[in-house]
């Protein structure tokens, strides 16, 4: 199952590193995002450096939403869902696939984005251990989730404006959460931290799991 | 298709429920020594977000034995859209009443405290809900769809409500579900009653527009199937006869 799981990302990574999406289009928006931040928040007055944590996980969110909006867009075409279905993989190995070169984006871009809020926000990293498990929890969960609500909302006419409507609310712990830890790295308190990368990682096995189990009967439907 | 007679005893019973506890919440309980009479708002204030938490329950409980290939049924998924509709409506009212209630004593309309927040998650949660079930197409797909959406949103709440607690907290204690406070209630014996007789009242209600909603999805569904039936029929006819 794990070396379906591996040819499934590695199919999914392959045709993001040839059409170049992800790197022309996703990563410029997240800074675009960062710099629209700097233009909403006085520069300053210290509001961006102290808000940091949250814009950086904020941008984070929508760059995710455009991620797993693509996954799944490039599924949609010539009938590649039905042959997804047909290629005989299991679709927890499908599922554990798309979640991880979601993931692996996501991790790409955060390493993007962590770069524009030092240098356009002026914010020093501390605690780097807690900042890169809270990290790699939040992304895990946020890939399992967007792939599932990716898969779900596939297919659908209405998918474009479904999706953030049914996504954002669940991950709304993973906001909370991700951004309290990462305020706690970059404060120099790590030990407040660390209940909420637990939280994290509660999220990021339940939804892992639930995919698992759930995305048989997803990839099912034929509409 | 009439509603039975069972159905109109329990529409009655929840009219003549709701009219006692008019009587017992407005006149008859008095008045909270801080709160004056603001506290009346507790008498529909909590019975609305029991409602909200049965009707949540009902809708995973149907999500689930949709799922569950043994009790595979259509009528699982249309009460579990019955049950989310007025779980929906109902946690709008919690809302708005918790607001007025929220700026009479606390002097504000909103304030983030974790079971305000996680009521807001809950609500928007389950708006994206409902959004999924208009969207059209086969309705098994749909079923199955709408039934791991449910799923996915429901395993979310005690997650989302320990991150907001974790964040902050203001809330009063909840007034019955405390083990303490659950038999040796602290708040006045009319009072105690009235807020129970409140529950009971709005879960009255809420199984009356149960039974209500699920007919009424049953009958467009039905409305469905003969105006496609209705169509087929039209369309062979006129291909029987040659001409539109």
């Amino acid at each position: 199952m794990l070396r379906d799981a591996a040819v499934m990302a590695g199919k999914d990574l392959r045709i993001e590193m040839r059409s170049r999406v992800a790197t022309n289009q996703v990563a410029p928006f997240a800074l675009l995002v960062l710099i629209l931040f700097a233009f909403a928040l006085d520069p300053d007055r210290g509001v961006l450096a102290r808000a940091a944590a949250g814009l950086f996980w904020v941008a984070v969110l929508f760059c995710a939403l455009l991620a797993i909006q693509r996954a799944f867009a490039v599924e949609a075409a010539d009938g590649a869902r039905d042959n997804l279905r047909l290629s005989g993989l299991d679709p927890a190995a499908i599922f554990l696939g798309k979640a991880s070169a979601v993931a692996a984006e996501l991790a790409a871009l955060e390493i993007i984005l962590g770069a524009g809020v030092v240098v356009l926000y002026n914010r020093s990293l501390h605690g780097p251990g807690l900042l890169v498990v809270t990290c790699v929890l939040a992304t895990v969960g946020l890939a399992a989730v967007g792939t599932i609500y990716g898969a779900l909302a596939a297919g659908l006419r209405v998918r474009e404006t479904l999706l953030p409507l049914l996504l954002l609310p669940v991950v709304a712990p993973v906001l909370l959460a991700a951004t309290r830890a990462s305020e706690a790295a970059l404060g120099g308190s790590p030990a407040d931290g660390w209940p909420w990368v637990r939280l994290l990682g509660v999220f990021a096995v339940i939804y892992v799991t639930f995919g698992v189990v759930a995305f048989g009967p997803l990839l099912e439907e034929s509409s | 298709m009439r509603s039975g007679i069972g159905t109109r005893i329990l529409g009655v019973a929840t009219v003549a429920s709701l009219a006692l506890l008019a009587v017992m919440a407005l006149v008859i309980t008095p008045a909270d020594v801080n709160q004056l009479d603001a506290v009346r708002l507790i008498y529909i204030h909590v019975p609305m977000a029991t409602v909200m938490y049965v009707a949540f329950g009902v809708t995973a409980l149907g999500s689930i034995l949709y799922l569950v290939p043994r009790t595979r049924a259509h009528k699982w998924d249309v009460l579990a859209g019955a049950a989310a509709e007025i779980g929906v409506v109902f946690t709008g009212l919690v809302l708005v009443s918790g607001s007025i209630w929220g700026r009479t004593t606390w002097g504000v309309w909103w304030t983030w405290d974790a079971r305000l927040t996680t009521t807001a998650v809950l609500f928007v949660l389950f708006l994206g809900y409902l959004a999924l079930r208009r969207v059209g197409g086969d309705p098994d797909a749909r079923a199955r769809r709408n039934s791991i959406a449910a799923l996915a949103a429901c395993i979310d709440l005690p997650i989302v409500h320990k991150s907001v607690e974790w964040w902050r907290t203001l809330h009063q204690k909840s007034s019955l579900l405390d083990e303490e406070t659950f038999l040796h209630p602290h708040i006045h014996g009319t009072m105690y009653w009235t807020l129970l007789l409140g529950i009971g009242a709005f879960l009255l209600l809420f199984s009356w527009l149960l039974i209500n909603r699920y007919r009424l999805a049953k009958l467009e569904d039905r409305m469905e199937d003969q105006g496609l039936e209705r169509a087929l029929a039209e369309r062979r006819a006129e291909a029987l006869t040659g001409a539109p």
